[in-house]
């Protein structure tokens, strides 16, 4: 159900995205999705991606600052009112979301869209009760 | 343990008098043969024999390391060339370095001097002494050298750098005793655990460590990470090098300074009055033994102030507090006096944040700006920005409330704040100098 996503410290430095692709690239590692959320000073790159272990261990070894969080992936009815659809069944049951993006692939055809909860089992259940799809981890990352 | 209890536990009343006898022999042989010190008791009305009891050490003028780089290189020694069997200098960050000599017996008291320290600090006979304090020009090395040698342990003089070589030998020769700046002690600890050695599980039982001010808190962090007692030592070139005062192991509370070779005062840094006991203010040293640079009241620039109550380790001289910082090392920003240990202790308090940072103090029109980089790394750092903002909030916080300086906290990458292998460079000061 879950999928692991990996975050990279990013000082706001000319080249710095451009590094940590090209350690993934030099590792054979294929990136599914990306999202990089940005301050003034720093940035934090998230990305989900084809080997989760290699991926750390590869960016840990070029001193990068890494971790490991668990995010779902939801499938999202391709057309107008789809995104707003579960965001209000998430509303409505006070689950909160601490960000999204999208993947890059469809499902079918349906979109695809990572979330990050605060209570992710908590999450899955209200997505699940109301008839949700979420995307198996493993299917994800090989989509 | 003590190396030298005749001496060592002398009573107060003792050691006054040795102190009045040596001073006033010092201070006739300065006036009799060093033109700067003749100049400068006249100016102060002055001759020798105006020192009648240690209250009058108060009324000479004081040597400033201004005085020494006037006189470089020789300008000061009181014995001819001939005489002296080693010249050390400081780095000299600013200008010429400041130049001293010894006498061979001047090299005998420091090696003295060390010998005291190390058996002060828990070192022995059987010890293997890893003496990572760079050897050359730098007293660091040489000094801890011979005083291990001294005490009969056995050293290694690793001298610094090669980090990874120094952990080797550390693990191979099973080194007990770690001589080093306090930051270079961290960054072993660090390059030990990049490379999967556990320096918890080493020989290694105690540190001494100079050369630089650090905080409490870096000490408990340094204990914590290398399994060692953390023994704060003191000296400076100018006055003998390393060994002019040394925490004893009992106490780890104060550093002992040897009284019967120097005695020290606490003056207010701005008026030079002399402050009573316990109170903060500059170290001032006078030598007391010291035959080819004797000097008179030095203003080390060092803050502290002086303990005279008895210690449990039995040993009867003066201590000062560990050094809260230089008075050199003071940033003035915005008319607010800030020490870079006052900020590093505010980031030992925050749970995980490293103990690698910088201060990057900058003028912006009239304004000073202090920012503050801390390394991020995999304890502090999270996939949520409202986590990091919150981290850095804090520490902003910390900073202000500690010192009422409003500054920026940067996060950075690790490993992107430099590494010292001496001295760790602190603070980047980018303001115009001062015409």
């Amino acid at each position: 159900m879950k999928v692991e996503q990996i975050s990279i410290f990013i000082e706001n430095k000319s080249g710095r995205l451009a590094e940590v692709s090209g350690v993934l690239g030099d590792a054979g590692v294929n990136i599914r999705a990306l999202s990089l959320a940005d301050t003034s000073d720093f940035g934090i790159l998230r990305l989900i991606v084809n080997d989760t272990d290699k991926a750390f261990k590869v960016l840990r070894e070029q001193n990068f600052t890494v971790n490991k969080t668990e995010v779902i992936g939801v499938e999202v009815p391709d057309s107008p009112g789809g995104l707003s659809s579960i965001l209000q069944i998430l509303d409505k049951n006070d689950v909160n979301v601490e960000y999204m993006y999208a993947f890059v692939e469809r499902s079918g055809d349906n979109a695809v869209i990572i979330f990050r909860f605060d209570n992710i089992d908590e999450a899955i259940t209200v997505l699940m009760n109301n008839g949700i799809k979420i995307i198996e981890g493993s299917k994800l990352t090989s989509i | 343990m003590i190396w030298n209890d005749e001496f060592e536990t002398l009573p107060r009343e003792a050691i006054e008098s040795l102190q009045l006898k040596r001073l006033q022999q010092t201070v006739e042989r300065v006036y009799a043969t060093v033109p700067f010190y003749k100049e400068s008791f006249e100016k102060a009305n002055l001759v020798p024999a105006d020192i009648k009891s240690l209250k009058d050490l108060r009324r000479l003028p004081f040597t400033l390391k201004q005085d020494m780089r006037d006189s470089y290189p020789y300008g000061l020694f009181t014995v001819p060339l001939e005489q002296i069997v080693r010249i050390h200098a400081s780095s000299g960050t600013t200008g010429k370095p400041t130049v001293v000599g010894y006498t061979r017996r001047d090299i005998d008291t420091w090696t003295e001097l060390m010998a005291r320290s190390f058996v002060a600090a828990g070192a022995h006979k059987g010890d293997v002494i890893h003496n990572a304090y760079g050897y050359g020009l730098f007293t660091g090395g040489l000094g801890a050298h011979y005083g291990a040698e001294r005490v009969g342990a056995s050293v290694i003089p690793m001298s610094g750098g090669n980090t990874k070589k120094q952990l080797m030998i550390m693990q191979d020769f099973g080194s007990t005793v770690l001589t080093c700046t306090p930051s270079y002690s961290l960054f072993l600890a660090e390059v030990a655990a990049e490379e999967g050695i556990d320096i918890r599980g080493l020989k290694l039982k105690v540190g001494i460590l100079g050369a630089e001010p650090w905080s409490e808190k870096m000490r408990q962090e340094i204990e914590e990470k290398l399994n060692i007692k953390a023994i704060d030592i003191y000296g400076l070139s100018e006055i003998l090098g390393p060994g002019v005062g040394i925490e004893c192991i009992e106490a780890q509370n104060g550093l002992h300074i040897w009284e019967d070779h120097f005695i020290p005062e606490i003056i207010d840094p701005d008026s030079g009055e002399v402050l009573p006991d316990g109170e903060k203010g500059e170290l001032v040293i006078t030598t007391i033994t010291k035959e080819g640079i004797p000097l008179i009241r030095y203003r080390t620039r060092d803050i502290t102030r002086l303990l005279k109550e008895p210690c449990i380790c039995g040993r009867t001289h003066a201590r000062i507090e560990r050094l809260s910082g230089r008075s050199d090392d003071m940033l003035i920003i915005r008319g607010v006096n800030v020490f870079p240990s006052q900020i590093e202790s505010v980031l030992f308090n925050i749970e995980g944040v490293e103990p690698h940072y910088q201060l990057i103090v900058e003028r912006d029109g009239n304004l000073d700006t202090l920012e503050v980089q801390v390394e991020v790394n995999e304890q502090t750092f999270s996939d949520e920005i409202k986590e990091l903002q919150g981290l850095t909030n804090k520490i902003r916080k910390d900073i202000k409330d500690l010192l009422g300086v409003t500054c920026k906290v940067r996060l950075v990458e690790p490993k992107t704040i430099t590494r010292s292998e001496g001295k760790a460079q602190r603070v980047i000061d980018n303001r115009p100098k001062a015409s």
